[in-house]
């Protein structure tokens, strides 16, 4: 996917909103500035189909050696799909975060409120601040 | 000498045939196993464990303890572990086989020395705390916190109170907000101030009637004294919740401040940090606790307490002076929250407790505190000339300094600091603990260090801080192995020796 | 003092230093009125002699089991424990280090951990240990709550999970779970146990989808062997965990947790080289499927490379527990058993397999023999009809328990552990445990000294 058209959460997700069977859904990944920030991700705990999540709350978890992180969900909807080869390929997070390191599928609860999320440029303005 | 081979595994020195224990021949008539088992529980072969004899297991295991740093070898100032030197008598004392060889279900008749120790202890421990009624029952701190938020929740529910919150500074141990979940509170993060402290305004924001428990651990983990912790008790009280003292600090205020004087109403004491519990690698520990009359009901069962004369216990056997037993166990404690544990605690821990308290006496305790908090003070002193110091001028047994400037001037880390020390013969400090200080260096050096030994370590961290960034990356230099890779530990998990 | 290094000199000069006018200036952090005004109220100091002395004396009011020869069981048993095994327990490069935070300062600790989780899932045949617990008893309630946790995931279920205790399980382990369960929203379901073991449609029946586990003691607190492979069946059949406790020492003999599919094994490991010291510290063994390693609670140790790419052990996980994820975390537990952990390592080295299995049998043979002897008299009987490891559990015909065990106490025998306090129902019976260190000579005596109890009687 081309970055510049996803949508970046202040937490460091992007999501890609899409149709399927004509409902719309979301697909959930983390930055490429994130994932280099968590530096050598050890493991991630996938959330679990059918799961309900709600936006801006926490749906899964990264982990580094000796850190923690919560993956928090920009939309509202259920889990309709997770990326089950990440676990065992954690270096595709780095290597295509966009891509083949999505985390999740969301089949959105109506529709979304998208107006918490940044465009790509809004969000690299915002990562040149933190870093 | 330290042995420089590599040291092998268990299993890789095994030999087939290699036997260390002979028992004897069994002297009872013995029956066929299928007569005894029923089959489909006997296991088909021996369980494949290594076979060795007993000079290679000693040499094994003697040459692994020379890759340990320990007390009795290093100067070892973990913060917050109060690493103190562990007095022999007591290991002595504790391999008494009239203490070691105890049953825990022995009839008390046949205990009274033992019942003795620990109701002696119960009452030491509950006037070091100034609080009412002690229970021995946990195994360690962190079963200590728990035990005691579960009696704050029964206390509660007897009063017919719902109060789900409990409050934790974010400066405490990892093990308190883990134990108010474990005992199914909802944690709530109190943000402290940059000197470490309670702060009086975000307490009072977040005090109110669905608060259980405050749990604060003074002196704090900065190594300071809470100077508004009697307000804070008391506003904890208006609202009618409680205190809960983290005590792994204890080891500052032996004999100088009680908790239960401060406002606390119940606290947990770490016996292998404050009185001299050898750490043994990392455990066994115990987690005495101690709480007020008001929640002493609630305590685990069960308690020792002398035997009522006028109902005299149920024994036959009779003391010295012939008028029964002196100790009993008090089981009939109606309002117990039960049993943490199986058994009545960590004794073996408890009476080398007993013992290093009794060395003490009263004005020994408080010289202990005194001059940990001199040791402290003096390490402080001398480090602040080199690293900026959360404290400024004074600590109580510990403090803490931060490399976060050195980090971003010479990119020298507190963890770069820590491993280069173990090249200079000392231990690292505690690093990156209190989470709230960047580059933390948490440093403790307990009483039973002398100045020459903290003027060396001084000498030392003088010398690292001005060496090549690039060495310190790569240190230690001269242990067995350097800087571990934890990632691969992690991905790859390999946490077992496989099976042949 | 005995343990402090500085003079009054050294004390003066660090005063200096810090530009402390006095010891006590030291503290005027604390706050004037919250300061003690007067000494502690305890005893006084005492010398190194007059320590020992003092408690020498206190020892020697306790008898202990060196002189009472001792048939109680119960988690805590009197086996033997090899002299190599205090050798190394007693090296202070061991036992005076703390967990292993610096890796390269602490090889042997963590080596010793590897190994001993090592040994421990050959004993078990599970699939990963960590490096050990507070005691059996917090092992087990640990377990417990960590099959809710994976049991009931992340997607909230909407109905109250619930656990299965038999009253076949150590009672103080049973109230340990309960206690710990007291604020969370699990029901505690327990399963009677009037034939000794635990019945098969019985527990079939208490079983539905929202039970995490079942709790087997096998062989259980009776001493009894349960249908150990029936009952997992069962258990995974209802989709829950099955949480086996175990006696390391019967694995000389018996099926192994992960043969008989287990989900997590917990254990006391006290046997394995820890003395009875009356009630702790002892050894929390556990060990569970690789799935649920992430779920475990305690520390765990892993192989690794160092920089150099030399083979080395690290803490490793370390993300489960409570330093890292606080409120979060799997557990509150900090520390493990280190010293116990080493202690159960050398036991488990120098016994090997054939000494783990002839101590094993050796318990069994003479527990059956101990057991035979003493029911040929017609007060005894056993109280349960079912195969027996190295315990069991005698009834009393005359009902007079409390009178039998006193008066054996009296004559030097710990002659077994009375049930009534914990089940009602058998208030005439009592628990006997038999190790390998009991020869015929002593059994036949306690045979004699219980026997000869009901004999007076008669008279």
């Amino acid at each position: 996917m081309n970055q510049e058209d996803l949508l970046f959460a202040k937490t460091h997700e992007w999501v890609a909103i899409s149709t399927e069977d004509g409902q719309p859904l979301a697909t959930l990944g983390l930055s490429a500035f994130a994932v280099e920030a968590l530096t050598d991700l050890v493991f991630i705990e996938l959330p679990e189909v059918g799961q309900q999540v709600k936006a801006e709350e926490p749906c899964c978890e990264v982990e580094s050696v000796k850190a923690v992180s919560d993956v928090y969900s920009p939309v509202e909807g259920e889990i309709i799909a997770v990326n089950d080869a990440l676990p065992d390929a954690l270096e595709t997070l780095s290597e295509d975060p966009y891509g083949s390191g999505w985390i999740a599928k969301i089949r959105l609860a109506g529709e979304p409120d998208l107006t918490h999320l940044m465009d790509y440029k809004t969000y690299q303005k915002q990562c040149e601040e933190e870093s | 000498m330290k042995n420089t081979r590599d040291t092998q595994l268990l299993f890789e020195l095994s030999r087939p045939g290699c036997r260390a224990t002979r028992l004897p021949a069994c002297d009872v008539p013995e029956l066929p196993l299928c007569e005894l088992l029923p089959t489909a529980s006997m296991a088909s072969t021996p369980p494949n464990l290594p076979e060795l004899s007993e000079p290679q297991i000693v040499r094994h295991f003697v040459n692994l303890s020379t890759q340990n740093m320990s007390v009795d070898t290093h100067f070892y100032p973990l913060g917050s572990c109060t690493m103190k030197y562990n007095p022999k008598r007591n290991e002595r004392i504790a391999g008494l086989p009239g203490l070691a060889e105890l049953h825990p279900y022995q009839p008390e008749s046949t205990l009274q020395g033992m019942l003795q120790i620990l109701y002696e202890l119960q009452e030491i421990l509950q006037e070091i705390s100034g609080l009412a009624v002690c229970s021995l029952q946990p195994a360690a701190g962190a079963h200590g916190e728990l035990t005691a938020l579960l009696v704050a929740s029964a206390y509660f529910r007897n009063l017919g109170q719902k109060r789900p919150i409990v409050l934790v500074p974010d400066n405490a141990h990892g093990t308190n907000p883990a134990s108010a979940s474990m005992a199914g509170f909802q944690s709530v993060t109190l943000k402290t101030t940059s000197d470490g402290f309670v702060d009086m305004d975000e307490l009072a924001t977040k005090l109110n009637d669905q608060v259980a428990v405050l749990m604060i651990t003074n002196p704090s983990t900065l190594g300071l004294f809470e100077p508004h912790i009697r307000q804070i008790a008391d506003q904890v009280h208006a609202v009618g919740a409680l205190v809960y003292l983290d005590g792994a600090n204890m080891n500052a205020i032996l004999g100088v401040a009680r908790p239960g004087d401060f406002g606390a109403d119940m606290q947990h004491f770490n016996p292998h940090k404050t009185f001299s519990g050898p750490h043994g690698g990392g455990g066994p520990g115990a987690g005495p606790i101690c709480v007020t009359k008001e929640l002493a009901p609630f305590l685990p069962a069960p308690i020792v307490v002398p035997c009522d004369r006028q109902e005299p216990c149920d024994h036959q056997e009779t003391d010295e002076k012939g008028s029964g037993p002196t100790y009993r166990l008090d089981w009939d404690r109606p309002k117990s929250i039960g049993r943490v544990r199986a058994f009545f605690g960590n004794v073996g821990v408890l009476v080398r407790t007993y013992a290093y308290i009794r060395t003490h006496g009263p004005d020994g305790l408080r010289r202990v505190s005194e001059n940990a908090v001199l040791n402290a003070n003096y390490l402080l002193s001398r480090i602040k000339k080199i690293l900026p110091v959360v404290q400024d001028d004074r600590c109580m047994h510990e403090f803490v300094a931060t490399a976060a400037q050195l980090k971003a001037e010479k990119n020298i880390s507190a963890m770069d600091i820590a491993k280069r020390l173990l090249d200079y013969g000392f231990h690292a400090p505690t690093v990156y603990f209190p989470l709230t200080v960047p580059e933390a260096i948490m440093i403790e050096p307990t009483e039973s260090e002398s100045k020459q030994t903290l003027d060396d370590f001084t000498d030392a961290l003088f010398r690292i801080i001005e060496e090549d960034p690039q060495l310190l990356h790569g240190a230690p230099h001269t242990t067995s192995i350097s800087r571990p890779n934890e990632v691969q530990a992690a991905r790859q998990q390999i946490l077992s020796h496989p099976e042949a | 003092m005995p343990y402090l290094y500085n003079t009054p000199a050294d004390q003066t000069e660090m005063l200096a230093t810090i530009g402390a006018g006095s010891l006590d200036e030291l503290f005027d952090s604390v706050p004037q009125d919250l300061q003690l005004a007067r000494s502690l109220d305890l005893p006084s100091a005492m010398s190194e002699m007059e320590l020992e002395q003092h408690l020498h004396r206190l020892a020697n009011k306790n008898q202990h089991a060196g002189q009472l020869v001792c048939f109680l069981g119960g988690g805590s048993y009197d086996h033997f424990v090899p002299a190599v095994v205090d050798a190394i327990g007693s090296r202070s490069e061991f036992y005076t280090s703390y967990t292993p935070y610096q890796a390269e300062a602490s090889q042997g600790n963590l080596q010793v951990v590897f190994e001993y989780q090592s040994l421990i899932t050959r004993l078990t045949g599970m699939e990963v240990s960590n490096a050990s617990m507070y005691d059996g008893g917090s092992a087990t309630a640990e377990a417990v709550l960590m099959a809710i946790s994976t049991t009931g995931g992340r997607s909230a279920k909407k109905r109250q999970p619930n656990v299965v205790l038999p009253h076949s399980l150590h009672p103080e382990y049973r109230a340990t779970i309960v206690t710990y369960l007291e604020n969370l929203d699990v029901q505690v379901r327990f399963l009677e146990t009037p034939q000794g073991i635990i019945d098969r449609e019985h527990l079939a029946n208490v079983l539905d989808d929202q039970t995490a586990a079942v709790v087997l003691q096998h062989p259980n607190f009776f001493g009894c062997l349960e249908d150990a492979e029936e009952i997992t069946r069962i258990t995974h059949d209802a989709g829950a965990l099955l949480i086996s406790v175990f006696d390391p020492i019967s694995l000389g003999l018996l099926t192994r947790p992960g043969d008989y599919g287990a989900n997590i094994a917990v254990a006391e490991g006290q046997g394995l080289g820890t003395p009875m010291t009356y009630g702790g510290p002892y050894l929390g063994i556990m060990a569970c499927d690789k799935k649920l390693v992430r779920r475990m609670p305690g520390r765990i140790a892993g192989q690794t490379v160092d920089r150099r790419g030399n083979p080395c052990f690290v803490l490793t996980l370390q993300t489960r527990e409570q330093h890292i994820r606080r409120a979060k975390a799997t557990s509150n537990v900090c520390t493990n058993q280190g010293l116990f952990a080493l202690r159960a390592t050398v036991y488990l080295a120098q016994l090997g397999p054939q000494g783990l299995r002839e101590t094993a049998t050796l318990c069994l043979q003479k527990a059956h023999y101990a057991s035979q002897q003493l029911c040929r008299h017609p007060r005894f009987s056993r109280a349960f009809d079912h195969p027996t490891f190295k315990e069991f559990v005698i009834r009393d015909a005359e009902n007079r328990v409390d009178e039998l065990l006193q008066a054996a106490t009296n004559h030097g025998y710990l002659a077994g552990i009375p049930l009534a306090p914990w089940f009602p129902e058998l208030s005439d019976c009592f628990l006997v445990a038999v190790t390998e260190k009991r020869t015929q000579d002593e059994i036949d005596r306690w045979v004699g000294e219980l026997t000869r109890c009901g004999a007076k009687v008669h008279i």
